[in-house]
This record gives C-alpha cells, structure tokens and sequence, in this order.
C-alpha cells in the first residue's frame, strides 16, 4: 500500500462517515420529520382504513332487523370454527315453518380476520368492523353473541 | 452431530480442544425470530454452526390438508409474514391451475402491483434489521418510515397490514381502493427520495462495506448444490429469479431486470436486494397507470373441487422460490400439500458461509440471508 | 458576577474559622464524598436521558414522553426500578469478584473526577502531573471489565471482556499520544497550566491542523475506550447478548451503566479541558468587546457547555454507524490511529519548538 493509497483510503473513509452523520444530523435538527402516532392519545382523530379487519360484526338497522338467514355459509367458510350459528324455526303468518337464526355465536378468541365468512354470506347480513382495541381481562368475554336480543330477520331477505 | 446432553453440560467454559460451544437463540438479540444457532468457537473464530429448528412448527401442511381450497390460503400468510401476498399469490394460482380457473386481467395486474410493494416492504425491513445486526440502529427506523406507507396502502385495498389473504382463487378479494393509485404513487416517489439516505447512511458507510464485503462467501457451485434461491443465489451470480424464468400473472408483459450480482459475499447478497427494491419500483410505475378496467375477480363455485391430480405452483417472494405442492384426490380438501420454503434451503447454506469467519461476520452473514423463521419452520 | 470560586472560598474560611485544621480536613472530604455522589447520580440520570432524546430524535421518534413533564422522570423511574430489582449471582460465578467488579469499574470513574477542573477555581485536587494521573488511572476501568467478565461464568462474558481488553490497552495508545500533543503545546502536566496556556485561544484553534488531528484522534480513541457504538465490541448485543455485563441485573447492572455515562462525561470532560479550554470563554485574538462579552458567562457554564457539546459528538457517532469487527477494531488502531497520531505528534513537537502556535 503506497502512502498516496493510504490517505486516499482515510480520506474516503472520513468522507463517508461524515456524510452519514450529516443525515442523522439533519434529523436531529428537524424535528419536524418525526413520525411517531402517540396512539392512546390520539384516539379520537385515529383514522382507520374502511376495509380494516377488526372483527365480525352484524349490522341491525333502526327497527333492530338484521339481514341473516342463519343458512350457515360463514360457519362453513371460517377456518378456524369462529362462527357457532344456532337457528330454530320459526312458524310464518300463512302457518309455514321457516328456519330463522336464533344465536349467532361468535368467538373472537379465535378469529384470524381472514374475512371468508362475510365473503360466504349472500345476504351480507356480517360485516368486517374497525374496532382493534379487544384486550379484556376474561376470555370468556371474547365469546360474542352478534344478533341483538328481540332482533328479527329483515323483511324480504331470503 | 450436537446431542442433548451437550446443551445440558455446558457451563464448563471450554469443549474440547479448547473450543467454546455457546447458543445464540432462541432468546437472543441477534436471531431474528426463534432460531437456535448452537456456534462451536475457537477464540472468535467460527468453527462449527447448527441450526436448531422447531421452534414454531405449526404444522401448517398437516393443517391445510383438513382446510378447503379456499381456506387455506390464509394460513400460508403466517408462514413469512413478511411476503404473505406472495404466498397467498402461490397458493391462489395453484388452486386456479388445478380448476382451470381463467383470472381477470385486472386482477394479475392488481396481484402483481401487491406483491411488488410486499416484495419492497420485505427487502425495506431486511435493511432495517440487516443494519441493526451490524449495531446500526437507525436505519431500521427510516426503513420502516417507508415500509409504514406500504402498511397503508395494503390496509386500504386489502384491509390488512401484515396477513392480508387478498388473494382468493379467481382473482383478489376486493377490488383496489380508490386511493390506491394515489398513495402508490405517493410512495414511489418518497421512495425514490429517501433511498439516497440508506446509500449516505449505509451502503457507502466504509465501516458497513468492511464488515460486508468479502464475508460469508457462497459460490455459484455451493449456491447450487444448497438449493438457495432468490436474492441470496442471485448475489453468487446464480440466475433463479422464478418471475424471469416462469413467469406467472402478468411478469411476462412487464419490462424489468434479473438482478444479479457476482461478488458471492455478504455484500452482493445486499447490493441484491437494495437493487431489486428499483426493480419493483420499476414494475410498479409501469403497471400504476395501466390497471385494465373489469372485473377483479372470476365467478368461481362456492365450493372448489379440483381434479384428481397432482399440482405445483412456484412463485419468487422476497426471499426466493416459494412452491405449493398440492395433491388433490377430487375433494373439497386437499390429500397433501408441501410448500417448498426458500428460508429454508437457505439457512442450509450458513454453515458453508460462516465457518472460519468472526461471530461478529456470522450475524453480519445471517443477516444477509433474510431469514423468517416461520417460514423455515413452518 | 456567580462563582463557584466564591462559594468554596467562603466554605473554607467558614470552616477554618470555626474548626481546628484536622477537623476542615474531615468536613471537607465529607463535603467532596457527597457532592460526588451527588454528581455522579445527577449525570447519570441527565446522561441517559439525553442518550435517549438524542437517539429519538436522530431515529424520528419522540423518545420517553410518559413519566413527568416531556418525559423528564424516566430515567429517575428506571433508577427506581434498578434498585428494587433482585441482584442475582449466578451459581458457578466467581462471587467475590462479580460483586466486586462493578464497583471496581465505578472507583475508577470517580477517582478520574479528582483533577478535572469544572469552573475557574472549583477542582477537586490540583495535581501537578494532571494529565499523567488521567492516562494512568482511566486505564484501570479494564480491570473492572475483565474481572466482570471472568467472574460471570458465562461464555458470552468472557468473550465480551476479552475484546474490551485487546480494545482498552490498544486504543489507550493513540489516545495519550492526542493528549500527548497538547501537553508538548501548553508544556504542562498540570489542568490548571493547561487551561491557562489558552487564554488567548483554543489549542483546536491556536494548533493549526496537527491539533484538529489530535482532536480528532483523541475523540476516536476515547469512543473506543469507553466501550461506545461504534466500538462497543464488548458488549455488541447482536452478538454477545450483552457482553461483559450479560449476567448482571439491579442495581449491580445499574452500576456498570452508570460508570459507562460517567466515564463519557470524564474523557469528554477532559477533551474539553485540552483542546477546547476547559472553562476558559471563547476569546478571539484583539477582539477586546466580544471577549470581554464572553467573560460574562459563567466559567461553570463554559465547562458544561463544551462537555456536553462533545457528549453530543459522542452519542450522534454511536446513533449513526455500524459495529466494527473485532479484527478490524485493531487494524483502525495500529494501521492508522497510532501511525497518524505519532506522525502527528512529532508535527506538534516540530510547531511546538518553532514557535508557529499562536
């Protein structure tokens, strides 16, 4: 290694060190490209995708309907057994029986989000909800009944 | 080979010969994820390195075969979580090749479009830990400033940020969001601005290119023989990149290059990655403005009942060849499934690499390999 | 115009005044044990919690922010959890001398705190070879390592002290070489003469290059000496877990990491002094107002302001590079640092003796 080799390897050297330095330097002294969400705090303005996956929801309108047949596709499409649907049958005004959902049992301990069931539902009565906040202290309290108490079938949904 | 009884015995300070036997992982800084590495050390020279694997065998094959078609593909996005599109993509076509499933347009090119961001988003935390192994600790965090706006425009379309099972047999699951071609092409362009620092920061560091260059030599021959693929065989100079060589969805249409580098050592294996990370940016701007309008995903039945048969799909995630062997005996389940982890084979590959070299050049050759470890493991 | 000078001066009549000579003796050691321990517990937490709103905001984060107004009391709350934490002894270690190490590591740091002078006139011990003492004792922090090292029973211990060692030894070399230079510049061992000889100007400054050089040098060397990023072989958690202090936790811990900020404040303290004139004020040649501006501030602040400005340099190094390996740490030392520093030495000699210095 000549000496003309030697400096030029400490020159290039340094030259490279500062240049990195100059660009944690620059962030050092603009605060402004932090990125950090303070995210307990920020609650009230988080923004959640629309599509997020938090967990499966079922939506009841004003007169608390819902849209499900309890035909069981979810249960069947989910992976995992998340979805436990109970129907019972009903007795219709012209005195037919029709089977009808009774509970909808959903256990969000074991749900992955992977979104099949509401892919599976051809009434689109369960849907995808943007709640992520499922922490509780007792498991049992993950194990969620979706159909309101005294809800019913929409009308005309077959 | 190392025995139990090994692990038990030794608080003695020294082996045999002098030689110092010491465990890094599970629990340890450096592995990423729960590998074990049982390292036989002579001073600080490596002599012997074995993987000790196991530590999250989920059985995913053995599972897959009581799951249906549909089902499950969103398991193959915990193997590597960290190219779960791509996976999911494998998986997608696979089934499709068996139904003879004819995919939209749209949706290849909304595939392709999301596994070049994984792929971006992959290689983004590969530089952050890659640098965090050397003890560079702020890279990591402007890396994962871009890969967070990855996160988002995957949260928009697919409703997820790491395990997105978007891709479903017939096309994707929903159709793009309609920001999606904005915030794409947000990124790139942030993308393109912010590379510069890890090259200021990084890749022309002269104490980062010591520490890389001329460590954990893999010959084209060894390359071979040890079954590695994607960016680890391409830095020995080894053409595999399975989106050249068979390509799938729309890759035969797009204008990129095979990224190869021939040095063999850590250094080729990085200058890989960050080169690949153009590449897809390359792709992504060619396909952004061209998503052909249509359907985003084909009618399929409700329940999918491949032919009796025997099915294979390889697709290139960001660590290599990922292969879905599905045998099919005409049920709503599949009989077998054997997924072909790239992670894997190229784990294989760091004892060859690392022996004779410093601790400190085997965390620096580990890191180079990009391994998931639930992708080893399965 | 505040001075500390002022302050002690008091004290020592007050008490000369009221006490017979052994008596001061004993009043002020007590007087030094407590502001010591004061200092040094002071440091420690201020130190961290710098290291840690550096590090945040080089790495776009917001750093602690939780406990107490912007995050002022973390460290005060870590301490609290350290002391309350049980200090384990492993079952092989050696335990006289695992206990016994990180005190060892933390004597060593308070006895470098003797000759440093912090403000015009406040210093502990005067000593006429200042320099000598320095170079002399910041070497027996090896000693604290190595033994913590051996006495963990623990291969990644052992491993960690062995690099610091090899690291010490080597990179105390360059760094007495830098003081070295000053020393021939001021022609005094002693703090005092030293801050003094630049009264009229910076040695970094009045030195012309060899002096930057010598900066330069001394501020790698003590980044090596002090076991920080990029040198911190000796604990390098991506491959020794935690090298030399992998088995220490609570307070025993505490005390290692406390004397890792104390020995930065030391070495930087000392940079300081030689090269940036301790607590002397910036004074530019015949500018007589903007000089006599500058003696406005007080000498303590001076002090503290260049320290921690070097603190700065120090913690903005470890933030941004990568680890070096262990063979390429000796090759920094004995391929460039020492031959440049050597070179370098017989240039300050040369500028020395001509006169050339300002």
């Amino acid at each position: 290694m000549s000496v003309k080799e030697y400096i030029q390897n400490v020159y290039n050297g340094v030259t490279s060190l500062l240049k990195g330095m100059r660009k944690t330097g620059y962030y050092f002294f603009h605060p402004k490209e932090i990125i950090t969400q303070q995210y307990p705090d920020n609650r009230s303005t988080l923004q959640l995708a629309e599509r997020f996956r938090g967990e499966v929801v079922m939506p009841h309108d004003a007169s608390n309907e819902h849209a499900c047949t309890g035909c069981t596709a979810c249960e069947l499409a989910c992976p995992n057994g998340t979805i436990k649907i109970i129907t019972r049958f009903d007795t219709t005004p012209e005195g037919k029986k029709k089977k009808a959902l009774d509970t909808f049992i959903y256990h969000l301990e074991l749900c992955t989000m992977c979104n099949l069931c509401v892919e599976a539902c051809p009434t689109d009565a369960i849907k995808m909800a943007q709640n992520f906040e499922h922490s509780v202290f007792d498991r049992s309290k993950l194990t969620k009944k979706l159909n309101q108490p005294g809800s019913k079938i929409r009308e005309g949904v077959e | 080979m190392y025995t139990e009884t090994a692990i038990i015995s030794d608080n003695t300070l020294a082996g045999p010969e002098g030689e110092l036997v010491i465990n890094v992982g599970p629990q340890h800084p450096a592995t990423h994820g729960v590998l074990h590495l049982v390292i036989t050390l002579q001073g600080e020279t490596v002599k012997k390195i074995e993987p000790h694997l196991g530590y999250i065998h989920r059985s995913i094959e053995k599972m897959c075969e009581s799951l249906s078609y549909r089902q499950f593909i969103y398991v193959t996005s915990r193997m590597d979580y960290l190219s779960s599109h791509i996976n999911n993509l494998g998986c997608a076509i696979c089934v499709e090749k068996s139904m003879q499933i004819e995919v939209p347009q749209r949706a290849k090119v909304i595939r392709v479009l999301m596994s070049e961001l994984t792929r971006i988003a992959s290689h983004e935390l590969w530089l952050g830990a890659m640098a965090m192994d050397l003890g560079a600790f702020t890279p990591f965090f402007y890396a994962f400033r871009e890969r967070e706006m990855i996160n988002e425009i995957m949260e928009d379309s697919c409703g997820a940020r790491l395990t997105m099972n978007y891709m479903v047999p017939g096309g994707v699951m929903y159709d793009i969001h309609p920001q999606f071609r904005e915030k794409t092409k947000a990124f790139v362009k942030q993308f393109k601005q912010k590379v510069v620092e890890y090259d200021d920061l990084v890749t022309n560091n002269i104490i980062f290119q010591n520490r890389m260059k001329g460590v954990g030599i893999l010959s084209k021959e060894d390359a071979i023989s040890f079954g590695c693929t994607g960016p680890v065989a391409r830095g020995s100079g080894l053409s595999c990149d399975t989106r050249k060589i068979f390509p799938y969805e729309v890759y035969a249409d797009v204008d990129f290059d095979e990224v190869l580098e021939t040095g063999c050592d850590s250094f080729a294996r990085y200058m890989v990655r960050v080169r690949e990370m153009h590449q897809s940016i390359r792709i992504i701007e060619q396909l952004i403005d061209n998503i052909p309008e249509g359907d985003f995903q084909a009618k399929t039945k409700a329940v999918l009942k491949p032919p009796k048969g025997e099915f294979y799909q390889r697709v290139e995630t960001a660590r290599g060849e990922f292969g879905v062997y599905i045998v099919s005996e005409g049920g709503t389940t599949p009989y077998r499934i054997k997924f072909r982890s790239p992670g894997f084979s190229n784990l294989s590959a760091l004892d060859h690499m690392a022996r004779g070299s410093k601790i400190g050049d085997l965390m620096a050759t580990m890191g180079t390999l990009d391994l998931v470890i639930p992708d080893i493991d399965r | 115009m505040f001075s500390l000078e002022h302050i002690t001066n008091e004290v020592q009549n007050w008490l000369s005044s009221n006490f017979s000579s052994g008596w001061v003796l004993v009043w002020e050691c007590l007087i030094v044990i407590v502001l010591t321990t004061g200092l040094f517990a002071v440091l420690g937490l201020v130190l961290v919690l710098m290291e840690r709103k550096v590090a945040a905001q080089i790495q776009i984060r917001l750093g602690p922010n939780r406990v107490g107004p912007r995050g002022m009391l973390q460290t005060v709350a870590d301490t609290l959890k350290l002391v309350m934490k049980e200090g384990l002894t492993p079952d092989l270690a050696d335990k006289f001398l695992f206990n016994l190490a990180p005190f060892l590591v933390m004597m060593v740091a308070m006895l470098l705190l003797a000759p440093i002078a912090f403000a015009r006139g406040f210093q502990l011990w005067d000593i006429n070879i200042g320099v000598l003492y320095i170079s002399a004792v910041s070497s027996l922090s090896v000693i604290g390592i190595l033994m913590a090292g051996w006495a963990s029973n623990n291969k990644y211990s052992l491993l960690g002290a062995m690099r610091s060692g090899a690291q010490i030894v080597s990179y105390e070399l360059s760094a007495g070489m830098a003081v070295l230079s000053i020393v021939v510049l001021s022609g005094s061992l002693q703090i005092t003469e030293i801050i003094q000889s630049q009264q009229n100007g910076w040695w970094l400054f009045k030195g012309h290059i060899p002096a930057v050089i010598a900066f330069v040098v001394f501020i790698i060397a003590v980044t090596a000496e002090t076991n920080r990023a990029p040198f911190d072989l000796a604990e390098a958690e991506s491959e020794l877990t935690a090298g030399f202090h992998t088995e220490y936790s609570g307070m025993k811990f505490a005390l290692f990491f406390l004397a890792e900020y104390i020995n930065i404040f030391i070495v930087c303290a000392i940079g300081a002094t030689l090269f940036l004139g301790g607590w002397m004020p910036l004074h530019i040649g015949s500018w007589g107002g903007f000089n006599h501006l500058m003696d406005y501030i007080p000498s303590s602040i001076w002090f503290l302001g260049k320290t921690f400005l070097l603190i700065f340099l120090i913690m903005w190094f470890r933030w941004t590079f990568p680890r070096l390996r262990v063979d390429q740490l000796l090759a920094l030392e004995w391929k460039y640092l020492l031959p440049i520093s050597m070179l370098n030495l017989l240039l300050v000699t040369l500028i020395a003796i001509l006169g050339w210095h300002f």
